[in-house]
Protein backbone atom coordinates (compact mmCIF):
# COMPACT_ATOMS: atom_id res chain seq x y z
CA UNK A 1 0.00 0.00 0.00
CA UNK A 2 1.29 3.07 -0.62
CA UNK A 3 0.64 7.11 -0.10
CA UNK A 4 0.89 9.58 -2.33
CA UNK A 5 1.19 13.51 -1.24
CA UNK A 6 0.43 15.43 -4.15
CA UNK A 7 1.55 19.15 -4.10
CA UNK A 8 -0.18 21.23 -6.81
CA UNK A 9 0.75 24.98 -7.07
CA UNK A 10 0.48 28.14 -9.91
CA UNK A 11 3.58 28.66 -11.76
CA UNK A 12 5.95 30.62 -11.05
CA UNK A 13 5.13 33.22 -13.96
CA UNK A 14 1.39 32.94 -13.02
CA UNK A 15 -0.31 35.44 -10.57
CA UNK A 16 -1.46 34.16 -7.25
CA UNK A 17 -4.01 36.55 -5.88
CA UNK A 18 -5.07 34.43 -3.01
CA UNK A 19 -1.39 34.00 -1.97
CA UNK A 20 -0.61 37.74 -2.47
CA UNK A 21 -4.01 38.37 -0.14
CA UNK A 22 -2.66 35.99 2.63
CA UNK A 23 0.69 37.71 2.36
CA UNK A 24 -0.75 40.96 3.19
CA UNK A 25 -2.76 39.44 5.77
CA UNK A 26 0.37 38.09 7.69
CA UNK A 27 1.81 41.78 7.45
CA UNK A 28 -1.17 42.83 9.17
CA UNK A 29 -0.60 40.80 12.04
CA UNK A 30 3.14 42.02 12.29
CA UNK A 31 5.23 39.27 10.76
CA UNK A 32 8.32 40.74 8.59
CA UNK A 33 10.28 39.41 6.09
CA UNK A 34 7.76 37.70 3.60
CA UNK A 35 8.95 38.07 0.00
CA UNK A 36 5.99 35.63 -1.35
CA UNK A 37 3.33 33.50 -0.64
CA UNK A 38 2.14 31.26 -2.93
CA UNK A 39 -1.35 29.30 -2.27
CA UNK A 40 -1.60 25.37 -3.53
CA UNK A 41 -3.74 22.21 -3.32
CA UNK A 42 -2.28 19.36 -1.55
CA UNK A 43 -4.01 15.80 -1.89
CA UNK A 44 -3.67 12.88 -0.58
CA UNK A 45 -3.92 9.51 -2.57
CA UNK A 46 -3.58 5.61 -1.30
CA UNK A 47 -2.67 3.14 -3.61
CA UNK A 48 -3.35 -0.25 -3.54
CA UNK A 49 -1.77 -3.60 -4.78
CA UNK A 50 0.74 -1.58 -6.92
CA UNK A 51 4.33 -1.52 -7.28
CA UNK A 52 6.38 1.01 -6.14
CA UNK A 53 7.58 1.97 -9.75
CA UNK A 54 3.34 1.35 -10.83
CA UNK A 55 2.17 3.52 -8.07
CA UNK A 56 4.73 6.59 -9.28
CA UNK A 57 4.03 6.33 -12.87
CA UNK A 58 0.23 6.04 -12.20
CA UNK A 59 0.31 9.33 -9.80
CA UNK A 60 2.45 10.94 -12.66
CA UNK A 61 -0.58 10.03 -15.28
CA UNK A 62 -3.36 11.22 -12.76
CA UNK A 63 -1.51 14.75 -12.04
CA UNK A 64 -1.01 15.53 -16.23
CA UNK A 65 -4.43 14.08 -16.78
CA UNK A 66 -6.63 15.81 -14.23
CA UNK A 67 -5.12 16.61 -10.89
CA UNK A 68 -2.78 19.87 -12.13
CA UNK A 69 -3.55 21.46 -14.99
CA UNK A 70 0.06 22.05 -17.09
CA UNK A 71 -1.16 25.52 -18.83
CA UNK A 72 -1.32 27.57 -15.21
CA UNK A 73 -0.09 24.58 -12.67
CA UNK A 74 3.11 22.45 -11.58
CA UNK A 75 2.92 19.57 -9.67
CA UNK A 76 5.16 17.60 -7.42
CA UNK A 77 4.19 14.35 -5.17
CA UNK A 78 5.96 12.20 -2.77
CA UNK A 79 5.18 8.26 -2.53
CA UNK A 80 5.34 6.27 0.84
CA UNK A 81 4.86 2.86 1.93
CA UNK A 82 2.08 3.12 3.83
CA UNK A 83 0.62 0.38 6.62
CA UNK A 84 -1.60 -1.64 5.20
CA UNK B 1 -32.55 25.80 -36.25
CA UNK B 2 -32.22 23.72 -33.62
CA UNK B 3 -29.75 25.07 -30.30
CA UNK B 4 -28.54 21.77 -27.97
CA UNK B 5 -27.94 22.65 -24.11
CA UNK B 6 -26.15 20.66 -22.78
CA UNK B 7 -26.74 20.21 -18.70
CA UNK B 8 -24.19 19.05 -16.28
CA UNK B 9 -25.15 18.96 -12.67
CA UNK B 10 -25.02 22.40 -11.21
CA UNK B 11 -25.34 24.40 -14.53
CA UNK B 12 -27.40 27.43 -13.96
CA UNK B 13 -27.41 29.37 -17.15
CA UNK B 14 -28.93 26.55 -19.42
CA UNK B 15 -32.85 27.67 -19.01
CA UNK B 16 -32.45 31.28 -19.88
CA UNK B 17 -30.61 30.36 -23.32
CA UNK B 18 -33.49 27.72 -23.46
CA UNK B 19 -35.81 30.97 -22.74
CA UNK B 20 -34.18 32.89 -25.48
CA UNK B 21 -33.77 30.69 -28.23
CA UNK B 22 -37.42 29.24 -27.76
CA UNK B 23 -39.17 32.40 -26.75
CA UNK B 24 -37.56 35.27 -27.77
CA UNK B 25 -36.00 34.05 -31.82
CA UNK B 26 -38.51 31.13 -31.78
CA UNK B 27 -36.46 28.59 -32.60
CA UNK B 28 -35.97 24.91 -31.28
CA UNK B 29 -33.96 24.19 -28.04
CA UNK B 30 -33.38 20.80 -26.57
CA UNK B 31 -31.39 20.17 -23.28
CA UNK B 32 -28.59 17.56 -23.49
CA UNK B 33 -27.83 15.48 -19.80
CA UNK B 34 -24.48 15.52 -19.18
CA UNK B 35 -24.53 11.73 -19.49
CA UNK B 36 -25.67 11.18 -22.50
CA UNK B 37 -22.99 11.37 -25.97
CA UNK B 38 -25.78 12.11 -28.02
CA UNK B 39 -26.45 15.41 -29.31
CA UNK B 40 -29.46 15.21 -30.88
CA UNK B 41 -29.12 16.09 -34.09
CA UNK B 42 -28.79 19.98 -32.90
CA UNK B 43 -26.75 22.24 -35.01
CA UNK B 44 -25.57 24.20 -32.75
CA UNK B 45 -24.24 23.03 -29.33
CA UNK B 46 -24.13 25.58 -25.90
CA UNK B 47 -22.19 24.89 -23.25
CA UNK B 48 -23.71 27.61 -20.36
CA UNK B 49 -22.90 28.68 -16.98
CA UNK B 50 -22.97 27.37 -13.54
CA UNK B 51 -20.74 25.41 -11.38
CA UNK B 52 -20.56 21.88 -13.42
CA UNK B 53 -19.54 19.14 -10.67
CA UNK B 54 -19.63 22.07 -8.18
CA UNK B 55 -16.33 23.21 -9.70
CA UNK B 56 -14.54 20.58 -7.80
CA UNK B 57 -10.72 20.50 -8.07
CA UNK B 58 -11.06 23.13 -10.96
CA UNK B 59 -13.91 25.14 -12.83
CA UNK B 60 -14.58 23.11 -15.61
CA UNK B 61 -12.10 20.06 -15.01
CA UNK B 62 -14.28 17.24 -13.71
CA UNK B 63 -17.40 18.38 -16.36
CA UNK B 64 -14.98 17.61 -19.10
CA UNK B 65 -15.05 14.17 -18.43
CA UNK B 66 -18.63 13.93 -18.43
CA UNK B 67 -19.55 11.51 -21.72
CA UNK B 68 -21.04 14.52 -23.59
CA UNK B 69 -18.22 16.00 -23.82
CA UNK B 70 -16.84 13.19 -26.21
CA UNK B 71 -19.77 14.28 -28.77
CA UNK B 72 -18.92 17.69 -28.32
CA UNK B 73 -15.69 17.23 -29.05
CA UNK B 74 -16.30 15.44 -32.12
CA UNK B 75 -19.05 17.57 -33.32
CA UNK B 76 -16.29 20.77 -33.05
CA UNK B 77 -14.16 18.66 -35.24
CA UNK B 78 -16.81 18.04 -37.79
CA UNK B 79 -16.94 22.00 -37.93
CA UNK B 80 -20.30 22.09 -36.12
CA UNK B 81 -20.65 25.42 -33.93
CA UNK B 82 -20.38 25.27 -30.10
CA UNK B 83 -20.49 28.21 -28.05
CA UNK B 84 -19.46 28.02 -24.57
CA UNK B 85 -20.24 31.20 -21.65
CA UNK B 86 -18.87 31.61 -18.18
CA UNK B 87 -18.51 28.56 -16.86
CA UNK B 88 -19.31 26.65 -20.01
CA UNK B 89 -16.18 28.91 -21.51
CA UNK B 90 -14.09 27.16 -18.34
CA UNK B 91 -15.39 23.98 -19.58
CA UNK B 92 -13.77 24.72 -23.31
CA UNK B 93 -10.58 25.40 -21.85
CA UNK B 94 -9.81 22.64 -19.49
CA UNK B 95 -11.27 20.03 -22.46
CA UNK B 96 -8.51 21.51 -24.89
CA UNK B 97 -11.25 22.69 -27.36
CA UNK B 98 -10.26 26.35 -26.82
CA UNK B 99 -6.65 27.49 -25.16
CA UNK B 100 -5.35 28.84 -22.02
CA UNK B 101 -7.22 28.73 -18.97
CA UNK B 102 -9.76 30.80 -16.36
CA UNK B 103 -8.30 31.31 -12.60
CA UNK B 104 -9.70 32.97 -9.83
CA UNK B 105 -10.29 36.82 -10.01
CA UNK B 106 -7.61 38.90 -9.18
CA UNK B 107 -10.34 41.03 -6.56
CA UNK B 108 -10.83 37.76 -5.23
CA UNK B 109 -14.27 38.84 -5.15
CA UNK B 110 -17.15 37.06 -7.49
CA UNK B 111 -18.44 39.59 -9.84
CA UNK B 112 -21.56 40.17 -10.54
CA UNK B 113 -21.91 43.23 -12.68
CA UNK B 114 -22.99 44.63 -16.12
CA UNK B 115 -19.53 45.12 -18.26
CA UNK B 116 -18.95 46.53 -21.63
CA UNK B 117 -16.99 44.59 -24.37
CA UNK B 118 -15.14 45.35 -27.61
CA UNK B 119 -15.88 43.39 -30.68
CA UNK B 120 -12.83 42.30 -31.95
CA UNK B 121 -13.16 40.06 -34.58
CA UNK B 122 -16.50 39.94 -36.94
CA UNK B 123 -14.83 37.23 -38.43
CA UNK B 124 -16.68 34.48 -36.65
CA UNK B 125 -20.36 32.82 -37.01
CA UNK B 126 -20.86 34.67 -33.20
CA UNK B 127 -20.27 37.82 -34.16
CA UNK B 128 -20.72 38.53 -37.75
CA UNK B 129 -24.12 40.90 -36.83
CA UNK B 130 -21.81 43.48 -35.17
CA UNK B 131 -19.91 45.96 -36.17
CA UNK B 132 -16.13 46.14 -36.67
CA UNK B 133 -15.00 47.39 -32.88
CA UNK B 134 -18.68 48.02 -31.71
CA UNK B 135 -19.20 48.15 -28.02
CA UNK B 136 -21.84 45.83 -26.17
CA UNK B 137 -23.35 45.61 -23.23
CA UNK B 138 -23.53 42.19 -21.44
CA UNK B 139 -23.23 41.41 -17.88
CA UNK B 140 -21.06 39.04 -15.89
CA UNK B 141 -21.18 36.74 -12.85
CA UNK B 142 -18.28 34.83 -12.08
CA UNK B 143 -15.57 34.18 -9.70
CA UNK B 144 -12.87 32.35 -11.88
CA UNK B 145 -12.92 34.57 -14.94
CA UNK B 146 -9.64 35.72 -15.25
CA UNK B 147 -8.23 34.71 -18.13
CA UNK B 148 -4.42 33.55 -19.03
CA UNK B 149 -2.37 32.17 -21.50
CA UNK B 150 1.46 31.86 -21.52
CA UNK B 151 3.57 34.43 -23.84
CA UNK B 152 3.21 32.10 -26.95
CA UNK B 153 0.09 31.23 -26.74
CA UNK B 154 -0.98 34.82 -26.40
CA UNK B 155 1.40 35.48 -29.47
CA UNK B 156 -0.57 32.78 -31.54
CA UNK B 157 -4.24 33.83 -30.52
CA UNK B 158 -3.42 37.77 -31.93
CA UNK B 159 -2.01 36.39 -35.10
CA UNK B 160 -4.82 34.34 -35.38
CA UNK B 161 -6.93 36.80 -34.87
CA UNK B 162 -8.70 34.73 -32.40
CA UNK B 163 -9.30 37.09 -29.60
CA UNK B 164 -13.21 37.91 -30.40
CA UNK B 165 -13.73 39.84 -27.04
CA UNK B 166 -11.75 42.19 -25.12
CA UNK B 167 -13.05 43.90 -21.69
CA UNK B 168 -13.58 47.76 -22.32
CA UNK B 169 -15.11 51.29 -20.86
CA UNK B 170 -18.31 52.50 -22.47
CA UNK B 171 -15.82 54.71 -24.96
CA UNK B 172 -14.12 50.98 -25.92
CA UNK B 173 -11.08 51.94 -24.04
CA UNK B 174 -9.37 49.18 -22.66
CA UNK B 175 -8.47 50.17 -18.75
CA UNK B 176 -7.59 48.09 -15.71
CA UNK B 177 -10.86 49.67 -14.35
CA UNK B 178 -12.63 48.11 -16.90
CA UNK B 179 -11.08 44.48 -16.41
CA UNK B 180 -13.02 43.12 -13.97
CA UNK B 181 -11.53 40.01 -12.87
CA UNK B 182 -7.43 40.89 -14.24
CA UNK B 183 -7.33 39.04 -17.56
CA UNK B 184 -4.28 38.76 -19.25
CA UNK B 185 -5.11 41.78 -22.22
CA UNK B 186 -8.69 42.46 -21.01
CA UNK B 187 -9.51 39.11 -23.17
CA UNK B 188 -12.97 38.53 -22.10
CA UNK B 189 -13.51 35.79 -25.32
CA UNK B 190 -12.07 33.95 -27.29
CA UNK B 191 -12.33 31.16 -30.44
CA UNK B 192 -10.56 28.17 -31.79
CA UNK B 193 -8.31 28.37 -34.98
CA UNK B 194 -11.31 27.14 -36.81
CA UNK B 195 -13.28 29.75 -35.92
CA UNK B 196 -16.01 27.18 -34.81
CA UNK B 197 -15.92 27.20 -30.95
CA UNK B 198 -15.84 30.46 -29.04
CA UNK B 199 -16.15 31.04 -25.22
CA UNK B 200 -16.67 34.00 -23.48
CA UNK B 201 -16.89 34.64 -19.56
CA UNK B 202 -20.31 37.22 -20.14
CA UNK B 203 -23.71 35.96 -20.46
CA UNK B 204 -25.18 36.58 -24.06
CA UNK B 205 -28.47 34.81 -22.83
CA UNK B 206 -28.96 37.42 -20.19
CA UNK B 207 -28.65 40.34 -22.51
CA UNK B 208 -31.08 39.49 -25.13
CA UNK B 209 -34.72 41.50 -24.44
CA UNK B 210 -35.34 44.89 -23.90
CA UNK B 211 -36.83 44.41 -20.66
CA UNK B 212 -33.31 43.07 -19.34
CA UNK B 213 -31.45 46.33 -19.86
CA UNK B 214 -29.32 45.58 -23.37
CA UNK B 215 -30.44 43.42 -26.31
CA UNK B 216 -26.23 43.33 -27.48
CA UNK B 217 -26.10 39.38 -26.30
CA UNK B 218 -29.06 39.09 -29.08
CA UNK B 219 -26.34 39.88 -32.06
CA UNK B 220 -24.56 36.48 -31.03
CA UNK B 221 -27.61 34.89 -31.54
CA UNK B 222 -28.29 36.68 -34.93
CA UNK B 223 -24.85 35.76 -36.27
CA UNK B 224 -25.05 32.26 -35.25
CA UNK B 225 -29.02 32.14 -37.06
CA UNK B 226 -27.44 34.10 -39.85
CA UNK B 227 -24.68 31.53 -40.39
CA UNK B 228 -26.65 28.61 -39.82
CA UNK B 229 -29.10 30.24 -42.87
CA UNK B 230 -26.19 30.75 -44.90
CA UNK B 231 -24.63 27.38 -45.14
CA UNK B 232 -26.25 24.70 -42.65
CA UNK B 233 -24.02 22.12 -44.00
CA UNK B 234 -20.53 23.33 -44.03
CA UNK B 235 -21.11 25.47 -41.05
CA UNK B 236 -22.47 23.53 -38.56
CA UNK B 237 -21.36 19.56 -38.41
CA UNK B 238 -20.84 17.19 -41.72
CA UNK B 239 -24.80 15.89 -41.35
CA UNK B 240 -24.41 14.32 -44.99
Amino acid sequence: MWTARIYVTLKPGVLDAQGDTVRSALETLGFKGLADVRVGKFMVLTLNGLTQKEATAQVEEMCKRLLANPVIEDYRFELEEAAG
Amino acid sequence: MRFGIVVFPGSWSHQDFYHVIVNVLQEEACYLWHKEADLHDSDCVILPGGFAHGDYLRSGAIARLSPVMRAVAAFAESGGLVLGSCNGFQVLTEAGLLPGALLANDCLHYRCRWVHLRTESRQTPFTSAMQPGQVVRMPISHGDGRYYIDQTGWKRLIDGDQIIFRYCDQTGALTNDANPNGSLDSIAGICNERRNVLGLMPHPERAAEPILGSEDGGLMFASILDAFVRSPLTTCGDRA
